[in-house]
């Protein structure tokens, strides 16, 4: 098999379980606050409600929670079969990283978690509201670990090279390199707005069936409210982390705006078919020099286009359109936000074309990030460890045949195990929270 | 004072394998006797494991991060050599793992269907797990006997993982279902005791290294008569296992925890015997631990983050097993 079809069904591979996984932590990292939020407000106010609530909300959380540990030990054992390249060469870096994760995150959370889902009587208030909040801070510190290695692969910092391979130099500029507080910031955003959307989207679920229930109503508020906070910050953030990334990886940046040609007062790409065989754009509706405004801040400024990069430049379609699908979401979610919060103010319920549309956004936060994590990703290509590491040096010798066995039989579980979890997540939100 | 660092991450792996295997062991133990117990028992079997297994799991993850971390060459070896069986693992644990949440959720035929998931998912990844010790142990040698001999690995930690989860259940439970418990750790104390016989008698012949490490002249002059402590104190803690399942079985009040502490010590000498049989290769006959291992300045790193968080870690797993410490009640979350 040639060896380009083997790097793509390992990326393919690897791609497919990373994705599939950080659906899961997405909900969950954001999720744990909210329960604790929930859980105390039972402990203020001693109401029933706030405990049906918490109770329904805990076994949403349970299940994907056990969803994001099943498919997150997968990549444990595939970072050593796809990529053995990348742990010889940058292992001493990585790996340290990725066992701190484990280390102080993983096992705080997935310890507390029994307690939380379980202890509720059997140890005292206090005790159940610090497990909770030790489940939530371990998820919030795991994002934070495996993005501080996401970031050093990105923008490579505090390494030194030691006999061909690479030593931290200064473990804190490992850790803070230059896009961490970013991407960190940007990702644990995105996990509120995917929280918030599920939020809103399973309690409207509920409330077309059961107008009258109360829990639904203060759930769907309570999503609204946090989306409503979170989408104008995440605009706000984005838009820091692309300067970021402009300074950094400007090809990505070049990638997204599918700029062919290094030019002064660069157009904005609002919509083309970019066209790697001719290098242009097709069918392209632009707004003229505002690229070079938003990047530059001078509407005459110079954006760097994809040929000052080359050959090493990430392909461009997969990236221009992730980026605009993101964009996109973003913007219907600021809509359906601050409209759903004007619309439920003072406890009225929104008319039933609402419910429906905020049923149909409750996954639009894990389409968001995963477009979002396609455009960081694929606009980091041809570099696995940016102008340290190439993909292609780094795949392994697990054959053709072997690799596409075992991504048909991911493919298959995953696709069962997502059918069964959207099935059981709306069966569960649809009989709502019961006292 | 200075550190043998990748020794010390070889124990470090070591206990974090040996913990995986007893802890996760139990939960895939009570998932393969599922089969054999009511409806109502199901319930509470699965309540008996529902605080811990996610954090049980998570010594895999840890055993295999550090296989990762402090010896990526021989991680990427391993697994690549172990690649179809560490899929079938992965898959199994999958289902295991979402069947657990799904069952509770589900209701008629439906709820019949994930506990039969359940039973597959800890079936197929304990036969894994066990094949994989096999080809690990035979150094990924091709060949009849050697696939032969995984299959017998496969089948004897199937064994193992029902002794650990059927003592487990001798524990946690009480009544008809702990008297069914009993009568299951006897079956698979029989199966374990065939399976230890069996690969202890078959491993010094398919791996010629494990031989030299045993014996001086085989199969009449162990290397050290030490070493014969070994087996006979394995074949103590068997009978020890055996006699705490009678006394149980005679007097309801007897201590119950007595079956499952002989069952961990079984695991333990199994797995102190395998340590001594590999030592110091961590590929056998191929590579050893202080050529896989990783640069010092990693190592120093990662045992730092252990050595801060170790005694936390230790202490909020004892709080949590002694927060559900007792019997069981078929208790939903």
């Amino acid at each position: 098999m040639e060896n380009a079809e083997l790097l793509l069904l390992a990326r393919a591979q690897f791609g497919l379980n990373i994705g599939f996984h950080i659906l899961f932590p997405s909900l969950t990292i954001a999720l744990g606050w909210v329960l604790l939020f929930f859980r105390i407000q039972y402990a203020r106010t001693g109401d029933a409600a706030w405990l049906a609530t918490y109770n329904l909300w805990t076994k949403i959380f349970a299940l994907s929670f056990a969803m994001g540990v099943v498919t997150g030990i997968t990549m444990s054992f595939q970072f050593g079969t796809n990529w053995p390249g990348f742990m010889l060469k940058v292992g001493n870096i990585a790996g340290p990283l990725l066992a701190y994760e484990v280390l102080f995150a993983f096992f705080l959370e997935s310890t507390f978690l029994g307690v939380m889902l379980f202890g509720m009587n059997r140890v005292p208030s206090w005790v159940h509201i610090f497990s909770a909040a030790m489940v939530a801070i371990g998820t919030t510190l795991s994002a934070f670990w495996i993005l501080a290695l996401n970031s050093w692969m990105q923008t490579p910092a505090g390494h030194v090279m030691d006999a061909n391979v690479l030593v931290a130099g200064d473990w804190w500029e490992v850790l803070f390199n230059p896009s961490l507080p970013y991407r960190v910031t940007h990702m644990l955003l995105a996990s509120g707005l995917t929280a918030a959307f599920v939020l809103t989207g399973l309690s409207a679920w509920r409330l077309l069936r059961a107008a009258d229930d109360a829990s639904a109503r203060s759930t769907l508020r309570t999503g609204l409210v946090i989306a409503a906070v979170l989408v104008p910050a995440q605009i706000q953030v984005g838009d820091l982390h692309g300067l970021n990334t402009l300074k950094h990886q400007p090809a990505k940046i070049a990638a997204i705006e599918a700029l062919w040609e290094t030019r002064n007062g660069a157009p904005l790409v609002l919509f083309a078919v970019p066209n790697e065989d001719t290098r242009r754009n097709d069918y392209a509706i632009e707004i003229p020099r505002l690229a070079s405004l938003i990047l530059r801040h001078d509407a005459d400024g110079e954006v760097k286009g994809l040929e000052a990069f080359a050959p090493d430049t990430p392909p461009v379609l997969p990236v221009f359109f992730a980026f605009r699908v993101m964009v996109g979401i973003g913007v219907l979610m600021l809509i359906l936000a601050w409209g759903g919060v004007w619309v439920t103010r003072r406890g009225a319920l929104p008319p039933r074309w609402l419910l429906w549309t905020f049923a149909a956004f409750t996954f639009a936060g894990w389409i968001a990030t995963l477009a979002g994590w396609l455009v960081t990703e694929i606009g980091r290509q041809p570099w696995l460890v940016t102008g340290i590491l190439r993909t292609a040096d780094a795949v392994g010798q697990v054959s053709g045949p072997m690799l596409g066995a075992s991504l048909t039989a991911y493919i298959v579980t995953y696709a069962v195990m997502l059918i069964a979890y959207m099935v059981v997540l709306t069966h569960m939100a649809g009989k709502g929270a019961k006292p | 004072m200075t550190f043998d660092l990748p020794l010390v991450f070889a124990v470090l792996m070591g206990a974090a394998v040996l913990l995986y295997v007893v802890l996760d062991g139990y939960d895939l133990g009570v998932g393969m006797l599922m089969p054999a117990a009511t409806a109502q028992e199901h319930e509470i079997m699965v309540a008996s494991i529902g605080p811990f297994w996610d954090a049980n799991e998570t010594w895999l993850v840890l055993g295999v991060g550090v296989l990762l971390v402090a010896f990526p060459l021989a991680h990427g070896e391993i697994l690549a050599a172990l690649y179809l069986p560490a899929v079938v693992m992965l898959v199994g644990l999958m289902l295991r793992g979402v069947a657990f949440e799904f069952r509770v959720k589900a209701e008629g035929w439906h709820r019949e269907l994930w506990n039969w998931l359940f039973w597959l998912g800890s079936f197929v990844a304990s036969f894994a797990q066990g094949l994989m010790l096999g080809r690990y142990v035979t150094g990924f040698e091709h060949g009849f006997l050697y696939y032969l001999f995984a299959l017998l690995t496969g089948a004897a930690l199937c064994g193992g993982y029902v002794l650990l989860g059927a003592t487990w259940l001798v524990m946690k439970t009480s009544g008809e279902l702990q008297a069914k418990a009993l009568a299951w750790t006897r079956w698979g104390l029989a199966w374990v005791a065939l399976g230890v016989a069996l690969v202890s008698l078959a491993t010094p012949l398919v791996s010629e290294t494990v031989q030299a490490k045993w014996f001086t002249q085989f199969p009449f002059v162990p290397r050290s008569y030490w070493l014969v402590l070994l087996p006979l104190a394995t074949l103590a803690a068997g009978i020890w296992v055996w006699r705490a399942t009678g006394q149980l079985k005679k007097d309801a009040a007897a201590r119950d925890w007595t079956a499952f502490a002989g069952a961990i010590s079984i695991f333990t000498l199994a797995f102190a015997g395998l340590a001594y049989s590999i030592f110091p290769y961590v590929v056998i006959d191929r590579i050893t631990l202080w050529q896989a291992a990783s640069h010092p300045s990693a190592l120093k790193m990662v045992l730092i983050g252990v050595a801060i968080v170790l005694p936390f870690l230790l202490g909020y797993t004892i709080f949590a097993h002694r927060v559900f410490r007792g019997k069981a009640q078929a208790l939903l979350h």
